[in-house]
């Protein structure tokens, strides 16, 4: 059937979770008040949060979490295979996320910390690009409802995708909010992506950059504020190093 | 104009009987900051005693409450193969106390350019026929630099404007709902002792400027500078965060998107205040970007509020309150860049040493 001139047809979808810890998946699930529509929208094929049923004739694929067992490769090359397009949802799946942390220390330790004398086999964290090709990448630890009922309606109407380009400070800005950084706070609102609505800042915690660099930013010049505002550079290199979103700034000035 | 006196009480009891009976709004503190100074902003306010009236400045202007930072402009409905199209832009009547004579002022540049031009903007008519205001004089922070700009005083743009003069406010009223109100309390014709102590006030007023920026010939200055490479300097510190444009009271850029309902069967138009430090302010179909450079982002910038567009006038917009300096984290302000630019040209002109070479 066609309306507005476009199909009204059901996206085939399939929702998958690597590592993580299936909070973005539990986002699609919630919001209430336009549930029942954005659910309208899709056929759910495979979507563990949602259904119990599962098939693999699913077109679009949202992926959530990172890439750390070769198990994991496989499926997520067989999820490639199936989908017409892949979807990176999530900070883990879209640069690592928390995850990554792991990747800073020796890989022993970190299986004998977790899993003590039963140890299990672990990969460094990657990306869901580092392993296959992403047509879509939605960030946000957890991601924003609001923003993939979006993306999602984009694509079932075959509008054009895509995300803010300027950083937090302009919504939290528009909250009126203290500036985190006049409370004695290192923020990464100036260089993070914005479309979470400043929703940390809002309740006075500092940015800590889930949603990835902004386009373009001037790292350089936050680098210097932080400086300038006599704040430890080390908190701002832990902040940064928090989802692994500032992977390409960090080692430019360290 | 009509001239009234009244005490300082009085006028406590005047604005808490407008505040509870009206959806009000005035200088809230709001926060403390890392150096333990109050943080101040135009905030719902439902008693008298919760307006800071001895108030330095808010960090965000009021521009908010007449242009929202974000706003549906219509709603669409789709039915058999058509559509129908809802515009509302009713406001209810609300209540603005404490506005300083710069913020007033940046209302009537707003005024000019989306009132007075040749498209008027419903939805902002609506936000500003529909509120009272109540202004209110100060003595200028240090960075204060509206008195460059003239405009240290108003006399227009606002309901009722009251000047301190130590034990009674010195009221300028500006409308009969404003005469209306106030003839249920204690007011008074001023003496010529009052009269005095207005002129006293206004003098001490213009003298307590601390902070000046040369701004006669700035727009000629700015053409001649087009080139400089001062923009560039500056630009390499700007953050394209927007902050500066999001807190200016005169600031009025937007952006507008369409969005379809997630039912599909209507879609909404939404106005977002954006700003020209943006990195995709002039980003265009196909990815194109007239201004991919952060100096010539800030540039604009400062031609918008210095040397004016075409469409207001080619006046200057900026009424120097410097809520921009004191916001950018990467401490850029007008008085700096503007003397930069001035230095610059002044040091060409004399001979003294050369400007910096283009690039």
């Amino acid at each position: 059937m066609q309306h507005l001139g476009f199909s009204t047809n059901k996206l085939k979808i399939g929702s998958f979770d690597f590592t993580c810890c299936e909070g973005c998946q539990l986002q699609l699930a919630n919001k209430e008040e336009t549930l029942p529509e954005f659910l309208d929208l899709l056929d759910i094929r495979n979507f563990r949060e949602i259904s119990s049923e599962r098939f693999d004739d699913y077109d679009i694929a949202l992926v959530e979490g990172s890439i750390s067992r070769s198990d994991e490769v496989e499926r997520l090359q067989a999820i490639r295979k199936q989908a017409k397009i892949l979807i990176a949802y999530g900070s883990c799946a879209c640069f690592g996320g928390v995850n990554s942390l792991k990747n800073h220390f020796p890989p022993d330790e970190c299986v004998h910390e977790v899993y003590g004398d039963s140890p299990v086999e672990t990969l460094p964290v990657r990306r869901i690009s580092d392993v296959v090709k992403v047509d879509f990448s939605i960030p946000g630890c957890p991601v924003s409802k609001d923003e993939v009922e979006r993306i999602v309606v984009s694509i079932a109407t075959g509008a054009m995708i895509s995300l803010p380009k300027y950083p937090v400070c302009v919504e939290c800005k528009q909250q009126l909010n203290t500036c985190l950084f006049d409370l004695g706070e290192v923020c990464l609102g100036p260089i993070t992506r914005a479309g979470c609505n400043a929703v940390c800042t809002t309740g006075k915690t500092a940015c800590l950059g889930c949603r990835g660099p902004a386009e373009d930013i001037n790292y350089r010049s936050f680098r210097e504020l932080v400086k300038e505002h006599g704040l430890s550079l080390d908190e701002m290199e832990e902040k940064l190093r928090f989802y692994n979103c500032f992977e390409e700034f960090r080692d430019d000035e360290s | 104009m009509i001239y009234k006196v009244i005490s300082k009480e009085e006028f406590s009891r005047f604005v808490d009987a407008l505040i509870r009976e009206n959806c009000s709004y005035g200088p809230r503190e709001v926060d403390t900051d890392r150096h333990g100074n109050p943080v101040y902003q135009f905030r719902r306010v439902h008693s008298a005693d919760e307006v800071a009236f001895d108030y330095t400045a808010t960090h965000s202007s009021a521009k908010h409450l007449m242009l929202p930072y974000r706003e549906e402009l219509s709603r669409f409905r789709f039915s058999e193969g058509d559509w129908e199209q809802d515009i509302e832009y009713r406001v209810k009547p609300r209540l603005l106390v404490g506005l300083r004579p710069c913020d007033i002022s940046a209302l009537n540049i707003l005024d000019d350019v989306l009132l007075n031009g040749k498209f008027p903007s419903p939805y902002y008519l609506a936000q500003r026929k529909n509120t009272f205001i109540i202004g209110m004089d100060h003595l200028p922070l240090p960075d204060c630099f509206c008195q460059s700009l003239n405009h240290h005083t108003v006399t227009k743009g606002f309901n009722l404007f009251c000047s301190d003069i130590g034990d009674s406010y010195y009221l300028s009223v500006n409308s009969s709902k404003a005469l209306t109100y106030l003839k249920n309390f204690a007011i008074g014709d001023p003496t010529h002792e009052d009269d005095c102590r207005l002129i006293e006030r206004r003098k001490l007023i213009k003298q307590s400027f601390q902070t000046e920026v040369e701004v006669t010939g700035l727009p000629s200055f700015l053409d001649i500078e087009f080139d400089s490479p001062i923009w560039q300097k500056w630009g390499d510190k700007c953050l394209n965060c927007g902050t500066c444009a999001m807190v200016c009271p005169t600031c009025y850029c937007y952006d507008t998107s369409e969005r379809i309902d997630t039912d599909l069967e209507g879609a909404s138009r939404q106005k977002q205040l954006y700003s020209c430090n943006l990195v995709d302010f002039a980003e265009v179909a196909g990815g194109h970007n007239f201004r991919p450079g952060n100096g010539d982002r800030l540039k604009y910038r400062y031609y918008h509020h210095y040397r004016g567009f075409a469409e207001n006038a080619n006046q200057q917009i900026c009424v120097g309150c410097n809520r921009c300096g004191r916001a950018c984290l990467a401490d850029i302000n007008p008085k700096d860049v503007i003397n930069d630019l001035r230095m610059e040209k002044e040091s060409c002109m004399i001979c003294v040493s050369p400007s910096p070479p283009r690039t």
